[in-house]
């Protein structure tokens, strides 16, 4: 069989799962966003307690493998009552790891946000919420950013892991097809392209667009 | 806690254990080969051949942007259609290895760029060979500020061979999934299985940054 006939032939099941992969990858990074930004902003928290909440989300979820949380979600989940369709589990347990590795990000951000903006806004008698939205979380943004960018591409590549669970994304449509026609090279070969183009071609660019927005967003162009 | 056997723990415990040396000795050997890779991907680009330069940095972005348990796949799968078997052991063992490679050679290439001009200049004052000058001069300077990066990923590859399980290389969690479908009880090995993990990558991101910090010291970096 040719390439051409492979695509026709096996084309609109790619591309199916391709989307699928679009959606999680997309509901995964809002959660994922969500949950960085609470337990970063928790970790500088002045209550200790707060702030060993965050610590220990942090540590399990950066200290555990995306794919041990995913079964765990997964499988041992519904033991305690919490049943989660396979596709919600996927995104959840991708969102809530990444979110980790966010976190650590936003607290960086805003703890390397410069000394003078903090004591300005004190001087200006800004409340701490006020503070840190108006003044603070802007500007952390902005560092911020180029990282998240990174923490994008590895959240894509998470996605594939659910799989594992049956969502029926790239990774399993490229699988299914392999286990029926044992064109290895042609299916598994289709999907490492199609992964990277949406890294290169989608995230990354989208993600260089969004630094240059913020950067005039804050006049600082 | 909930429906937690604790004579099925003790009973499964030791199989888990037996299995976290197979985790272990996994990511052992997968990480040798991704820090000699790596560094033959990061010096690869820094020869005089564009062609080759821009070959291997096109080759290593398209590594780090395609998912890992998908290049496991390939790697297993795409040989024996050219007639090349390789065991699930080799095959994991090349991908996790291509992978972190190319994770390393960024890292490498950060750590050589930050050696200053300078140094080049008068090793070559000095009619030292290419060879000596990287081995002599340039590596040790570049290994530092390396070392943090290089230290993340020794956790990184370790977990990341949970992967390795979909082709059957018998780690911690294909041993756990395996007592999960022979009792029908996921909440003991799965929930052990985490903590397996948490308490070898835990010490070991503390004793990397200890070491880190040692090294330093020693060289008289701060």
């Amino acid at each position: 069989m040719s390439y051409f006939e492979f695509l026709s032939q096996y084309g609109d099941r790619l591309a199916s799962g391709t989307l699928i992969t679009m959606l999680l990858t997309v509901l995964s990074a809002l959660l994922a966003i969500a949950i960085a930004l609470a337990m970063g902003l928790m970790r500088l928290a002045p209550n200790a307690l707060i702030r060993g909440v965050a610590t220990v989300y942090i540590e399990i979820f950066r200290g555990t493998s995306l794919l041990v949380q995913l079964y765990w979600i997964f499988f041992v989940l519904p033991l305690f009552g919490i049943t989660l369709e396979k596709f919600t589990a996927g995104f959840v347990a991708v969102g809530m790891n990444l979110g980790a590795y966010g976190a650590e990000l936003v607290r960086g951000a805003i703890l390397s946000v410069p000394r003078g903006q903090w004591e300005a806004a004190l001087a200006l008698n800004m409340s701490p919420a006020k503070r840190m939205l108006r003044v603070i979380l802007p500007q952390a943004l902005l560092i911020m950013l180029p990282p998240w960018g990174n923490l994008m591409i590895e959240l894509l590549k998470g996605t594939a892991l659910v799989a594992l669970i049956a969502v029926a994304d790239l990774m399993f449509q490229a699988k299914q097809i392999n286990g029926s026609t044992f064109l290895s090279a042609q299916t598994f070969g289709t999907a490492l392209i199609v992964y990277y183009i949406l890294a290169r071609f989608m995230i990354t660019p989208f993600m260089r667009w969004l630094e240059r927005f913020m950067t005039r967003k804050l006049g600082r162009a | 806690m909930f429906d937690w056997r604790w004579d099925f723990t003790w009973e499964i415990l030791p199989r888990l254990v037996a299995a976290t040396g197979n985790t272990l000795m996994a990511a052992g050997f997968g990480y040798a080969l991704a820090v000699v890779l790596g560094l033959v991907f990061a010096l690869a680009q820094r020869t005089p051949y564009r062609a080759l330069t821009l070959a291997v940095r096109e080759a290593v972005e398209f590594i780090r942007s395609t998912p890992l348990v998908l290049q496991i796949f390939f790697v297993f799968y795409v040989g024996p259609q050219f007639g090349l078997r390789l065991s699930p052991w080799t095959a994991g063992m090349i991908a996790i290895g291509l992978h972190y490679a190319s994770y390393l050679s960024e890292v490498y290439r950060g750590g050589l760029e930050s050696v200053p001009k300078g140094q080049w200049e008068a090793a070559t004052s000095l009619n030292l060979s290419t060879a000596r000058t990287y081995f002599r001069v340039i590596i040790p300077q570049a290994l530092p500020p390396s070392l943090a990066g290089m230290g993340n990923y020794l956790v990184g590859i370790f977990k990341d061979t949970p992967m390795l399980s979909v082709i059957g290389v018998a780690e911690l969690m294909h041993t756990a999934t395996a007592i999960g479908s022979e009792t029908y009880r996921y909440l003991e090995p799965y929930t052990l299985v985490g903590i397996i993990f948490l308490a070898i990558s835990l010490p070991t991101a503390a004793g990397i940054r200890v070491f880190e910090a040692w090294v330093r010291r020693k060289l008289g970096m701060s």
